[in-house]
């Protein structure tokens, strides 16, 4: 577990050393170890106590807030690192870290890898069974089901959403027919661009799907809790028939 | 009983949760338990999957503050006729002012279907991750007291 998720890292090459897996997972605590909100010596505490002047940030911290607000502008506003006043970088960090990790591992000279991290994706070259990877999209309202099966490679997957039971919700803007958001599934070139847009369009509500829709390389499955999905056009080439 | 309903959003470290809740009237009630009030009234075909909401006593139940990892939820469980009736929202991670958000837009271009469940061999799994657990933790918690 790290970021109190589950990672797992597979290199489906024969040529896979266990030490650059070793590695990935350093890479990861280390991560965290600068950006988590909570422990007591990361990096963002020290920002948020005012223990660390914004000078003196590291550069892997300059590049966080970099790409923070980059995204940001990109979602309208959609996207925020701060929250209730206090600067927290999460949304941004785990697509950033599975990416990276990626990275390093086609510099390696791998192939067909896969990196996860609790449920964000980033997919290349095909799976041990030597055909594309096939990815479930989970049921938000069954966690032990799987509602959609896709077969991807050389790109990333990311998923928004919450647990909570839809008939327990209620929507006083639409009424009866509560249509708020379940969970919302984007695929995109890579997972750091799916998994800040999947948050993002997830703070949209239902227009998220719209706001997808409009992006050239990124393609969404929303469900609503009325336990209805919505997809992008471009989105049933990855559905494994 | 006054209801009062209130929608939120939930904004949780670039991780947004859009929930929209039903917050029940204010004020604690004490659990009511009832013993005989087990189960609903109807008998279950012994195949229904919905054992895991049948049998709790009756009555409104907190669950503990879990940390959210960008915040505090807490959650309250009212089980009427042995079966979650509602559950509501204590404590949430908040972000006050500029978040607030209301949609009632049409989508007019996208594809739809029901969901459906599919038997297949996946070799990974998409799905939302973060905020929920500390959810289910917290309403784990409410249910047994429920028990």
């Amino acid at each position: 577990m790290i970021m109190g998720m589950p990672v797992i890292i597979e290199i489906v090459d024969i040529t896979a050393k266990d030490e650059d897996i070793e590695e990935i997972f350093s890479d990861f605590r280390k991560i965290d170890e600068r950006f988590s909100p909570y422990k007591e010596t990361s990096e963002v505490m020290l920002i948020n106590r005012g223990k660390l002047a914004r000078g003196d940030y590291s550069q892997e911290m300059n590049k966080i807030i970099a790409l923070a607000e980059e995204t940001k502008h990109a979602t309208n506003g959609f996207f925020t690192t701060t929250i209730r006043g206090l600067f927290d970088p999460s949304g941004i960090v785990k697509g950033y870290a599975i990416w990276e990790a990626a990275k390093k591992l086609e510099k390696r000279g791998y192939e067909n890898v896969f990196v996860e991290i609790g449920g964000d994706i980033q997919i290349k070259g095909v799976s041990s069974s030597g055909s594309k990877w096939v990815v479930g999209i989970r049921n938000p309202f069954q966690t032990d089901e799987i509602i959609k099966v896709l077969s991807l490679t050389n790109c990333g997957i990311a998923t928004s959403g919450t647990y909570l039971r839809g008939s327990h919700i209620y929507n006083p803007v639409s009424g009866v027919n509560a249509t708020d958001i379940a969970s919302i599934t984007v695929i995109g070139k890579n997972v750091y661009e799916a998994d800040r847009f999947a948050t993002a369009a997830f703070a949209m509500g239902e227009n998220g799907i719209s706001f997808i829709q409009s992006k050239q390389y990124l393609e969404a499955y929303m469900i609503t809790n009325n336990e209805r999905a919505y997809f992008t056009e471009g989105f049933s080439k990855f559905v494994q028939m | 009983m006054m209801k009062k309903y209130a929608q939120v959003i939930v904004v949780m470290g670039g991780f947004f949760l859009l929930v929209f809740f039903r917050n029940i009237a204010r004020g604690d009630k004490q659990p009511v338990i009832t013993s005989s009030d087990l189960g609903p009234i109807n008998t279950p075909a012994p195949n229904t999957s919905n054992a895991t909401s049948r049998g709790y006593k009756n009555g409104t139940y907190r669950g503990s503050v879990v940390d959210a990892y960008y915040g505090n939820i807490q959650v309250q469980v009212q089980i009427t006729g042995g079966r979650i009736t509602d559950v509501t929202f204590l404590q949430y991670p908040n972000d006050n002012g500029t978040s607030r958000f209301i949609n009632s837009q049409a989508m007019p271009m996208l594809k739809s279907e029901a969901i459906q469940a599919q038997n297949a061999q996946v070799n990974i799994i998409s799905g939302a991750s973060d905020s929920s657990m500390a959810f289910q933790q917290s309403l784990a918690d409410a249910l047994s007291q429920a028990k």
